[in-house]
């Protein structure tokens, strides 16, 4: 009994003895800070997002600590109401587009994508870098604004508030998101090429990793709907600025119109942010289960059926702002219907660990944890479809616990698995498994105790966005406070463990979870130009029991 | 009345069918979790890796028959959820009887309401149980939303727009009314209390209120009933001139002359509107010469002279 051949047909790699081909990304091209700064290399520019969407997820991260805080006692005591609204604008702004948003595909999708099709980069490598410089500038656009004075508007910036009554620093920080989705658009658009043009011979589209697929589906999302946003968003700039009116009602205008084009965006943008984890948890599970997936072109077309239905649901996030019943209900139907191809994912992820052979390594724990979380966020999704519900729950903490679990729960789980799981290959070092397993299931049970009394509150009608509230509901913020203290140890710790294990910890092989994949069958770091010679795929994916040889123990 | 009934009581037939719905599917959820997670910690246990469990393979066909079994029941579920939530959104949609309309103005950061009679009040709504409510909201600013979580209802009010709710209350008590879409500085403290009175409380309390029956609070009263606000109001889609503090200031006009606000000519133009058309606005002001009697013309002559002041003090 024995996995270590599992991957052994699949490629056909050619041994050289050429010196400078032999190094690793890593040390090829110099440590200079140019080398870094200036470098097309797609493995290069994943650690540099990784660097920047790091630094993002912790100023957003700060900005929810000073917003649980305040919330510990009903009085708004701790901050001013300004500073409250600023911080949960602040919290949202970067927390969705500097970090969720971007951070699997611009990260992992960087680092993995041209690995998985055995290319040598992705289709357009200045582009890829370009990207990461609108990233920044976006990113310090925003940055601009927090340290101006701030934005007290909500991630979302209703108008007429956003465009009229707001007196903090808009205009700049919705120039910063509208930068910051060229960059989206830029690694949509390379990694849609790179996989139509760039698999390597064998790799037919059903032979593809789900990760692909996921990135793939993701990236047609970010190009058909980014420029949406980017609309919206000028809009609000041109009737600050030059007071056009477009959303002013005393004009002629109408606020609706701001909400239509913005969730024609930001709901696909739901399945920008959770797909790629989707492709994560799908590669983890099957490694670690020893077991092909279950149901692979159930799981592809599920993934599409997710980006098609997903760009029709948007208006399920005004059913209550005076749209017609009629529209509620088409809306509603579909919002149903896109829960079916999720459904179908959960199912299959737990029939993939039905006859397996189940390790639980931490990328294993934030897998199977993410398969739960993103359970209930997806059930209580559900909830919000049916109109009746919405209309006492919209608004309320039961939206943002929610929303929390899509995202927090399943998207930060999926890429904190990603992260552990290809943290050999990237950086060529074992991370420490017992400190890491205790991360995770820290990180699972922070969240459940920070934000499952977020769905009771929000029953209960405790409306979102309230800097002070009523001291009926105190309880359920101090039990979410503290969990929320569990989970900040949990997202600090990987920092301190991860950046230990740089230095000292043991080198890794080329593939020491013996999984299969291209990107497992080239050295750990990779060397500069991914592999020796061009692999060939000869098989399905997820090979983890070729036919023909039973592994019965 | 205090705590957390004044949040969660169900006040409403809705209310509790709501929580019919709500309770359900939180049922139902609870099962699917626990089937999940079941599977999940079942298969992790019994397929971990040195279990003595079976690895036979399963014939394809029985896997596509799982496949296709749980896409179906998936998707007849789903339908079974949306055609009830949907058949009770559509039912709570009919009015039932004639309904006592109460206008709302939502205003950075308070509800104001204001009864048929006139009688006006701030963040507080007496309404009498067991009858017809239907609220007609506006917004003077920003979008708010109207929540009454006992009610289990929320309609947000949108500038430009005039939104209808309807409830019937059957349950008196004191409920809380909060504002529900963010609208700036103090969101949090635009709160108020929804009152579900007897019937004839309700007439009593309305006894003891003073209807503002000055000449300018009658103007406003005729300024909507006549039909005014329809065009020159805040939330107007008809495009005419605007009425705030246009009483004693320069108006251009279409043909070029420039005049002074004054009795005269707001009189004139309510009565002769074809005469001295505004600049940039088209003459489709229909005249109201005979339809609006001289006492209540000085009312609506009050009413735009009293509006800037007024606003002060409410402010």
């Amino acid at each position: 009994m024995t996995d270590t051949t599992a991957d052994s047909g699949a490629v056909e790699t050619a041994e050289t003895t050429d010196e400078a081909l032999g190094r690793s990304y890593l040390s090829a091209s110099g440590s200079t800070l140019s080398s870094w700064l200036f470098t097309i290399d797609h493995k290069r520019i994943a650690i540099l997002y990784a660097i920047s969407t790091t630094v993002f997820f912790f100023i957003g991260g700060a900005a929810a600590t000073l917003i649980r805080l305040e919330l510990l006692t009903p009085a708004g005591d701790l901050v001013a109401d300004d500073t409250y609204n600023k911080l949960f604008t602040l919290h949202g702004i970067t927390m969705i587009w500097f970090f969720l948003v971007p951070v699997i595909p611009t990260t992992l999708g960087n680092f993995l994508v041209p690995l998985m099709l055995g290319a040598r980069d992705l289709a357009f490598p200045r582009l890829n870098l370009f990207s990461w410089y609108l990233n920044i500038g976006g990113g310090l656009l925003a940055l601009a604004a927090i340290i101006l004075g701030g934005v007290d508007t909500g991630w979302t910036f209703y108008t007429p508030f956003s465009s009229f009554y707001s007196n903090s620093y808009v205009s700049i920080a919705a120039l910063g998101v509208f930068l910051t989705g060229f960059s989206s658009i830029a690694t949509g658009l390379n990694f849609i090429v790179t996989t139509h043009t760039m698999r390597c011979p064998g790799l037919t589209w059903f032979r593809l990793p789900l990760f692909i697929w996921a990135n793939y589906a993701t990236s047609l999302i970010m190009l058909l709907a980014t420029p949406v946003l980017a609309m919206a968003l000028l809009l609000i700039v041109a009737e600050r600025w030059f007071g056009l009116a477009i959303f002013d009602p005393t004009r002629g205008g109408d606020p609706l119109l701001f909400q239509h084009l913005f969730w024609f965006y930001s709901h696909p943008a739901v399945y920008i942010m959770i797909l790629p984890g989707m492709g994560v948890v799908s590669e983890i599970i099957t490694c670690f289960a020893r077991r092909r997936v279950f149901g692979y072109t159930a799981m592809v077309f599920a993934i599409l059926a997710i980006a098609v239905i997903g760009f029709f649901v948007w208006g399920h996030h005004m059913f209550v702002s005076g749209q017609s019943s009629y529209a509620n209900l088409v809306f509603s139907f579909l919002s149903f219907m896109v829960a079916v191809p999720s459904a179908i994912k959960v199912f299959n992820w737990t029939a993939t660990l039905f006859r397996g052979r189940i390790t639980f390594e931490a990328p294993m724990l934030y897998a199977l944890g993410f398969v739960g979380l993103f359970t209930m966020g997806g059930l209580t999704g559900l909830f919000l479809a049916s109109v009746p519900i919405d209309l006492h729950v919209h608004d309320t903490y039961f939206v943002v616990a929610h929303f929390h679990y899509i995202m927090v729960g399943g998207m930060v789980s999926a890429f904190f698995g990603g992260l552990h799981f290809w943290w050999p290959k990237i950086t060529g070092r074992l991370y420490p498994e017992r400190w890491a397993q205790a991360a995770a299931i820290m990180m699972f049970v922070g969240f459940n105790t920070t934000f499952f009394p977020q769905y009771i509150l929000g029953y209960l009608g405790m409306p979102r966005r309230y800097h002070a509230y009523a001291p009926e509901f105190q309880m359920f913020h101090v039990a979410s406070t503290l969990g929320a203290v569990l989970l900040a140890v949990a997202y600090l710790m990987p920092l301190f463990y991860l950046g230990w294990s740089l230095f000292f910890g043991r080198a890794a092989s080329a593939n020491p979870w013996e999984a299969t994949g291209l990107e497992w069958t080239t050295a750990s770091p990779p060397p500069q130009h991914n592999f020796f010679s061009t692999p060939v795929v000869r098989e399905e994916p997820y090979n983890y029991h070729p036919e023909g040889t039973p592994k019965d123990a | 009345m205090s705590g957390l009934s004044s949040f969660i009581s169900a006040a409403s037939e809705r209310a509790r069918q709501t929580d019919l719905l709500f309770f359900s599917a939180t049922a139902l959820s609870g099962f699917i979790v626990l089937l999940v997670a079941g599977l999940i910690i079942g298969f992790s246990i019994r397929y971990r890796k040195n279990s003595n469990a079976s690895r036979a393979e399963l014939p394809p066909p029985l896997l596509r028959e799982f496949e296709t079994g749980w896409t179906l029941a998936t998707v007849l579920l789903f339908v079974t959820i949306f055609g009830w939530a949907s058949a009770q959104g559509f039912g709570a949609m009919t009015p039932a009887g004639e309904p006592l309309q109460i206008n709302v103005v939502a205003k950075q950061w308070m509800w104001k309401s204001e009864h048929p009679g006139g009688e006006r009040e701030i963040n507080e709504l007496h309404v009498p149980a067991d009858r017809a409510i239907l609220l007609s909201m506006n917004s003077q600013d920003v979008i708010h939303s109207f929540f009454v979580p006992a009610l289990r209802i929320k309609q947000d009010v949108v500038p430009g727009h005039t939104e209808a709710l309807s409830f019937i209350a059957d349950k008196p008590g004191t409920y809380a009314l909060l504002c529900a879409e963010y609208c700036g500085t103090q969101h949090s403290k635009m709160t108020g209390k929804v009152i579900v009175m007897e019937e004839e409380d309700y007439a009593d309390w309305l006894s003891h209120q003073e209807a503002d029956n000055s000449l300018a609070a009658q103007g406003e009263r005729l300024f909507t009933t006549l039909g005014c606000s329809g065009c020159h109001g805040h939330s107007a889609n008809v495009r005419a001139p605007p009425l705030e503090n246009v009483y004693g200031s320069p108006v251009a006009l279409a043909d070029g002359r420039i005049v002074e606000a004054d009795d005269a000519y707001l009189r004139d133009s309510i009565l002769q509107p074809k005469r001295d058309v505004v600049a940039g606005f088209k003459p489709i002001m229909p005249s109201f010469a005979g339809r609006v009697s001289e006492a209540n013309l000085l009312a609506l002559l009050a009413y735009l002279k009293k509006k800037p002041q007024q606003e002060a003090r409410d402010d």
